[in-house]
């Protein structure tokens, strides 16, 4: 049985009508009740997109469709959106109140469809899991009830060269947009033709529509949307290559690039190897010339520059912030607490993917969803030297009662405007050096 | 009939006990004649996401310095409450609070199964932590949709825990699904308060006044002064003790009072103490008699008069010379309901003409039962009608069509997300965040130099709009804004 969480750093199943919202000119709507889309506007904020926020259509459960069922209010609502706003792709998403009230939306949903309208439903009542593992809910239900019905002139698998990319969660993720972008360049750079389903560098839903063709699955994720992958493999025999967590830096770029390159190759990819490993050198050689420069200023510094740092945020940015921190700045970090809600089958593995940053040093990790909690953890650690803790906005709050610099890098946060910055890959790390170093230098005033 | 009843757990909804509504479309003095004669509530056919009581009696209890919060549901039923621990720190130093505590705010976090089997031992438990982690001084229980349907017995839960901790532990009903009215949250807040926090007075205190309001500046230490009083603000930045002694204030004043309606009421029905009734002081006709009817409670008509008196000659001649700046210029306005219409009578001042205003609800007539606390009925009393009053329900479809139609030279807003659509069409908009930026006379010229700001810098919603997304249909927008509201445009022409 699930624990009292305090500090909510995710939201509940609903919240992946954000997925919805990151597709260009799809729209959600909501069978439920008047507060959940307001709850979840107010935990992204800044996030409302095309038609998301006080633009989606809602039922708005009241008394009277709790007793007698929402279904034909919820008719009346989707009939009339497709009057009312211009889209491409309608969600119906359901919450608490339609789950419990045992609303029958699919057949509702399915006699739209029935009409040729791109319509899909998605159960997301929020007491049936979190948004990281509905956000795969909503995929597959795309998948399943949409992209399947285009499929023709589409063989699976027929184009060599494209791969479905999945990596964080959008909006979850505040990064999202701009590490999209650069996982689409990067595996363009090893000649890789990325279907992008989220964000503005996708083509939306003619995007999705390419999803059967692709070769195979590129999954950068600690454990969300593993669902997404295996459905895909399911139905359409597409493989996919899993890499553990967001690379930040050139150390674990390279190694993602690299593992990505062979798995393509086995799959019997078109790949010019040659050309690939031109790409990673330029791109490597580019970093380097930055860190070259900036190593005296990490070194000599001599006013004072965090040296250990502690990070509350999900397990891929954990680990990866982890490592890069380590190996490429020369911060150690130290407690680390990964406030995701990973299920207890992932702990193990992830434990053994950090562990494997450093062959002389233990990093200690907490799962905690209780975030209140972990921060109590946190508050009792000390170590020398100057700390920099890197969470959400809850996080400020607890780095100023320790005198810690503090980044904002992990919803929800107030305390930060993100709009298409990324931190994967190697520009990415260096972004993670800015963000890390104006954040100390601006101290000095 | 009483409209404050603390022997029952729960408050009971706005439809119900005020007749409030949330769809109309009409003028404003339309609008006040038939609430007079009891209004009928009309549907929508179409609808855009709302939110609920929680959030609003989340902002009530949240705010209060040493108490906990928690929500008995999902995740999600608390997901946006950073954002009051934000303003708590933002804000803190209005209120002359140096060192904001972290807030204290948890969730049960249902799971199916909790659904199914129940979770009041779940919440039980949750209290204990609570009080170990937090060691607050009072503990808020936040009820939701799934809990109200699986019917957990939340006000046993915390009247075993209150008896056995020490501190009151409050249970506030503000399931999303029981209103369409989503101030009934403020209600469900200040219910539990009255209920479990205030205590009777041991004294009664000439120098002290309640004010009722959200987190914004003190105006009130100022005004209060001449009368040798002092502001108690309720309920951001309380604490669980001064809002016990609440009851011992000599008179209640509320920043809105849609806000503050029942809490007022049931400090003066409960607690004997004296609500100024008098709809809030926005314009210059409305604060004077507000100051009056102020002084006439505190025993100090004079001290009124004098106030006035001072004010006005430091402030009219500002007001006029805005006046001649703003005269003839065209507004909307998007609000809650009272600040909406509070806002009418500021730009009536300001000598601007209302075309229209998408208020949020409508309350006949508050808690009080006193038509002198109707800001609608006095703002056509004293400036005349407004066109195009549609009672909304902050359904932004209709607001966005309105704005497209009226076209008018600013808008004014309350509440986040509805500017965008005045600056997507190019029209400046300016939203303040402050409710008590635009009381009193000084309120006038401070609204008239912010307004003139906001139209005289307009290149960034000119740009804005040339390059404006929009997902609303042409259809939509050539459509009357009220055809979706049940009975269409025939039903409304034939009215």
């Amino acid at each position: 049985m699930a624990g009292i969480i305090e500090q909510e750093r995710y939201t509940c199943a609903i919240g992946a009508l954000q997925s919805v919202v990151a597709i260009p000119k799809a729209v959600p709507i909501l069978h439920s009740g008047p507060g959940c889309g307001n709850m979840i506007m107010g935990f992204f904020e800044r996030s409302t997109g095309y038609a998301g926020g006080n633009t989606s259509p809602c039922t708005n459960f009241s008394e009277n469709e709790v007793i007698f069922g929402g279904v034909e209010r919820l008719r009346q609502i989707i009939k009339n959106t497709y009057k009312v706003l211009d889209t491409e792709l309608q969600v119906v998403l359901t919450g608490c109140t339609a789950g419990i009230v045992g609303d029958d939306v699919e057949s509702l949903v399915d006699e739209f469809r029935d009409e040729g309208k791109p319509i899909v439903s998605v159960e997301t009542p929020g007491f049936k899991c979190s948004n990281f593992e509905a956000h795969s809910l909503v995929v597959n239900a795309i998948i399943d009830q949409y992209v399947s019905l285009h499929e023709e002139g589409r063989p699976y698998r027929s184009s060599k060269n494209t791969v479905v990319l999945l990596s964080s969660v959008p909006y979850q993720d505040p990064f999202w947009k701009g590490n999209l972008a650069e996982y689409k360049r990067l595996l363009a750079g090893m000649g890789l033709d990325a279907a992008v389903l989220f964000g503005p560098g996708s083509g939306g839903v003619d995007e999705w529509k390419r999803i059967p063709e692709a070769n195979f699955v590129v999954l950068v994720s600690p454990w969300y949307g593993e669902p997404i992958a295996s459905h895909l493999e399911e139905k359409y025999g597409q493989p996919s290559i899993q890499f553990p967590h967001i690379p930040i830096g050139a150390n674990e770029t390279e190694r993602f690039l690299r593992t990505v390159l062979e798995f393509a190759e086995k799959q019997g990819a078109k790949i010019d190897r040659i050309a690939a490993e031109r790409f990673i050198r330029r791109e490597r050689d580019a970093y380097y010339e930055e860190i070259d420069n900036l190593a005296t200023f990490l070194l000599e510094f001599r006013y004072g520059l965090p040296n250990h740092a502690h990070i509350f945020h999900d397990a891929g940015y954990v680990i990866s912030l982890s490592k890069f921190l380590l190996h490429e700045t020369g911060i150690v970090p130290r407690e680390q607490f990964v406030v995701d809600g990973t299920p207890e089958q992932y702990h193990a593995a992830l434990r053994d993917e950090l562990a494997s940053a450093s062959d002389k040093r233990e990093i200690p990790l907490y799962f905690e969803p209780d975030a209140g909690k972990a921060q109590d953890i946190c508050r009792n650690l000390t170590h020398s030297g100057r700390g920099l803790i890197i969470g959400s906005g809850w996080d400020k709050e607890l780095a100023k009662e320790k005198d810690y610099d503090f980044l904002s890098a992990s919803v929800p946060s107030p305390y930060r405007l993100v709009l298409t910055s990324h931190y994967a890959g190697f520009t990415g790390g260096l972004r993670v050096i800015e963000d890390i170093y104006n954040t100390a230098l601006a101290s000095y005033r | 009939m009483a409209k404050v009843n603390l022997d029952l757990p729960e408050v009971q909804i706005r439809e119900l006990r005020l007749g409030s509504i949330t769809g109309f479309q009409g003028t404003a003095k339309e609008l006040v004649s038939a609430a007079r004669c009891g209004l009928r509530d009309k549907n929508r056919s179409f609808s855009q996401c709302l939110g609920c009581s929680t959030g609003n009696a989340a902002c009530m209890v949240v705010l209060i310095r040493d108490a906990a919060v928690i929500s008995h549901g999902p995740v999600g039923c608390s997901s946006c409450l950073h954002e009051f621990a934000f303003t708590y720190r933002v804000n803190a130093p209005l209120r002359d609070l140096e060192h904001p505590t972290q807030r204290k705010i948890y969730s049960t976090n249902l799971d199916e199964g909790d659904t199914v089997y129940g979770a009041g031992q779940k919440l039980a438990d949750a209290i204990r932590e609570v009080h170990e982690r937090a060691n607050p001084k009072a503990i808020f229980v936040l009820t939701t949709c799934a809990v109200g349907i699986i019917g957990d017995d939340v006000e046993s839960v915390t009247d075993e825990a209150e008896a056995e901790l020490g501190i009151p532990v409050a249970a506030i009903f503000c399931e999303g699904f029981r209103s369409k009215v989503w101030t009934t949250g403020f209600d469900a807040g200040y219910h539990a308060i009255a209920r479990k926090i205030i205590k009777p007075p041991r004294q009664r205190r000439s120098d002290m006044i309640n004010v009722i309001n959200f987190w914004g500046g003190d105006i009130f230490t100022e005004w209060f002064e001449p009368f040798g009083a002092k502001p108690n603000f309720i309920t951001p930045y309380a604490t669980v003790d001064s809002l016990a002694y609440a009851s011992e204030a000599v008179a209640t004043i509320q920043a809105c009072p849609t806000l503050g309606s029942y809490l007022a009421a049931a400090l003066s029905q409960e607690f004997g103490v004296p609500e100024v009734e008098t709809a809030s002081p926005y314009g210059i006709q409305q604060t004077d008699r507000w100051f009056r009817k102020l002084g006439e409670i505190l025993g100090k008509p004079d001290v009124a008069e004098d106030v006035i008196a001072a004010k006005k000659k430091e402030y009219i001649p500002q007001i006029e010379a805005l006046k001649k700046k703003l005269s003839g210029k065209t507004a909307f306005v998007t609000a809650g309901a009272g600040h909406g219409h509070s806002l009418l009578s500021v730009l009536a001042e300001l000598g601007v003409n209302a075309r229209g205003a998408a208020i949020f609800h409508h309350d006949p007539l508050y808690d009080n039962g006193k038509e002198e606390s109707d800001a609608l009925a006095q703002r056509v009393r004293d400036y005349g009608d407004v066109p195009n009053i549609n009672v909304c329900n902050k359904q932004e479809f209709e607001l966005v069509n309105q704005l497209a139609r009226t076209r008018p030279d600013f808008m004014l807003a309350r509440h986040g997300g509805m500017t965008l659509w005045g600056a997507k069409l190019g029209i400046p908009s300016l939203l303040v965040g402050d409710e008590h930026f635009g009381m009193g006379y000084e309120g006038i010229v401070r609204y008239g130099e912010r307004i003139l700001e906001t139209i005289e810098n307009d290149e960034f919603v000119k740009n804005l709009a040339k390059h404006a997304i929009n997902p609303y249909t042409k259809w939509w927008l050539a459509q009357e804004p009220y055809v979706f509201i049940e009975g269409g445009a025939e039903a409304w022409r034939a009215s």
